[in-house]
């Protein structure tokens, strides 16, 4: 495509003074942006001397659905986002809801959204290395990564039937408890996974190719990090020790013994150590969760009764109101088991409760701003609520949008070859870029 | 405590904040001619050193709102991760705001997406264009007077057909 024929692309596409520098499209379809994102590079020879990223290609407003579906419809939305993880996103969509419900979720529930999230964390890091190894020409690490990914869809799929989106966690619990079978399968996963780990240490972490390719590529101060927002394993890298699970720690975070990997290189080499380093933990905390699961519900407690009984309860009480602890005061948030629904009378009335358009349960007019530590970095939801059960707004900071931000940054004075490199290495999921 | 001290501060210096505070989140509202500077006073003096993130909030429809779009500026700290939110109201037909790219560099993207989505134009932004939509598009997707469905847009997309391209 001619550049003069793409205004919006301002001054990449003439320099007076440069003539005999060259622009070159990379994407928006293209293998190694493995999602649909367009980069405008501005060469001197193989040398890059800017680039521009167009985005917006999978733009579907789900911020705008987000004001029309209800809080328990939306997490359908939220596995889209970022569909390499959609567990995390499920559990960060429906804390910031019950954070701005004011409720808290049983300890079985906690421990079984630490674990879901985990694997997904795992799930997520597995595919950002192995695509790095993709990327740099290594495709048996792509293939050895991409392995364990299958377990862990599998290990999804006996918990809530689907392998890819999962839409696991409800407003107040999740779709249903964890079977015996899917416990017994993570624990197998768990004693697989470090075998898997070091055949990917070995194949790659001294493969003088890939250190090369990596090594001293893409850098990024620890100054800078702070100064473009970044989170997650990517400021991690740069020396940031930030991680939410440890800063305010949401869920049972607390009770489980991890550590926060950082490096100080800041170059694409130190994000794929942390990413490996962060498999390992979560084995860590998926371990922990899993030998000490604690017995009792999966659901916050209510008067099952659904809304109506206790529209009554003033506003005061109700926005301080502390899950199960409050039996009788507290708002039936929990959808019943399909189960009673079918079968039973009063299942059937609260699940209508629930779900009728002039019913639901009712928010205070209050925003909240909800933060979890997703694979990719900080995912938060600012969600603002009117009193109904569908969102005003929500927002969603996902963090490869502010990821993306940093790529020309990075690109910048290194060689065309390094563009997927670096893209690589920031984990650029194109559906949470653009949502 | 810690915010409370914080806020005494920012409240001598700036006399017309108002502050508030909702499940353990910190809010700090301050008007739109002196938002800049408390942001920067936040940022220099408090720590509050990282940019989390900037978005909006178009109030039209919102049970006793007064003014139109609620900007939220999201701060936190790096090393303790201690979190203050910001908010500022405009109201015009032509909303305009401080840019804040002089101060965090990674503000660009995120102000382009509240330009892109609200119309809310913020003054001194190096680069203020269209982020997730394209530059044709004419409105301003997520203010509350644009309909889910939008405005015909799908169906009247311009097709490139193999002969023209």
């Amino acid at each position: 495509m001619p550049l003069t024929s793409v205004p919006h692309l301002g001054d990449l596409a003439h320099d007076e003074s440069r003539p005999y520098l060259w622009t070159m499209n990379f994407g928006p379809q293209h293998p190694a942006t493995h999602t649909t994102l367009r980069l405008v590079l501005k060469l001197d020879g193989e040398r890059v001397v800017d680039a521009m990223p167009d985005i917006g290609f999978l733009h579907s407003g789900f911020e705008k659905l987000g004001e029309h579906l209800d809080y328990n419809q939306y997490v359908t939305v939220t596995d889209r986002m970022n569909y390499v993880s959609p567990m995390a996103n499920n559990v960060g969509w429906h804390l910031a809801v019950e954070k701005l419900l004011g409720i808290e979720t049983p300890p079985r529930c906690q421990s079984i959204r630490v674990i879901v999230a985990e694997l997904a964390r795992i799930s997520d890091h597995l595919l950002c290395l192995g695509a790095m190894g993709l990327d740099t020409g290594a495709l048996t690490h792509f293939i050895y990564a991409f392995n364990p990914r299958e377990q862990i869809s599998d290990i999804f799929e006996a918990l809530c039937g689907a392998r890819f989106t999962n839409s696991y966690t409800r407003v107040g619990g999740l779709m249903r408890d964890a079977s015996p079978k899917a416990i017994e399968m993570i624990r197998d996963f768990l004693k697989q996974l470090p075998k898997t780990l070091s055949d990917l240490e070995r194949l790659m972490n001294r493969n003088r190719i890939f250190v090369d390719r990596m090594k001293g590529v893409g850098v990024l101060s620890k100054a800078e990090a702070i100064n473009r927002g970044c989170s997650g394993p990517i400021a991690r890298a740069s020396g940031v020790a930030r991680d939410l699970r440890k800063d305010e720690p949401y869920l049972n975070y607390r009770d489980f013994d991890f550590n926060v990997c950082c490096a100080e290189g800041g170059d694409c080499y130190a994000r794929y150590l942390v990413r490996l380093a962060e498999i390992r933990e979560s084995l860590k905390i998926i371990h922990q969760a899993v030998e000490n699961l604690p017995a009792g519900p999966v659901h916050v407690a209510g008067t099952g009764r659904g809304q109506s009984h206790f529209r009554g309860v003033d506003d005061d009480r109700q926005n301080n109101a502390v899950g199960a602890a409050k039996i009788g005061t507290v708002p039936r948030v929990i959808l019943p088991d399909k189960e009673a629904v079918a079968s039973t009378i009063e299942g059937l009335i609260s699940h209508f409760e629930l779900v009728m358009t002039n019913r639901g349960f009712q928010t205070p007019c209050e925003e909240i701003y909800c933060a979890t530590e997703a694979p990719n970095g900080e995912l938060g939801f600012y969600i603002v609520g009117d009193g109904t059960s569908r969102a005003y707004r929500a927002r969603c900071r996902g963090p490869s949008f502010v990821h993306f931000a940093l790529f020309p940054h990075l690109i910048r004075g290194h060689t065309i070859g390094d563009v997927v490199a670096v893209l690589g290495s920031l984990n650029i999921i194109a559906a949470e870029l653009d949502r | 405590m810690m915010d409370s001290r914080i806020i005494q501060q920012l409240q001598t210096a700036f006399p017309d904040l108002t502050a508030s505070e909702f499940r353990g989140q910190t809010r700090v509202v301050a008007p739109v001619e002196s938002v800049h500077e408390v942001l920067e006073a936040l940022k220099e003096k408090f720590a509050f050193d990282l940019l989390v993130d900037i978005t909006c909030v178009d109030y039209l429809y919102y049970p006793d709102a007064e003014d139109r779009f609620g900007l939220v500026y999201l701060l936190a700290n790096a090393e303790t991760g201690r979190r203050i939110t910001v908010r500022c109201f405009v109201n015009d037909t032509d909303p305009t705001v401080p840019s804040v790219v002089g101060l965090w560099t990674g503000a660009n993207w995120l102000e382009r997406e509240v330009w892109d989505m609200f119309g809310v134009c913020f003054d001194g932004h190096p680069d203020l264009r269209r982020i997730l939509l394209p530059e044709e598009f004419t409105a301003h997707p997520l203010r509350k007077d644009y309909p889910l469905q939008g405005r015909g847009e799908r169906h009247n997309f311009p097709v490139i057909t193999r002969a023209e391209g």
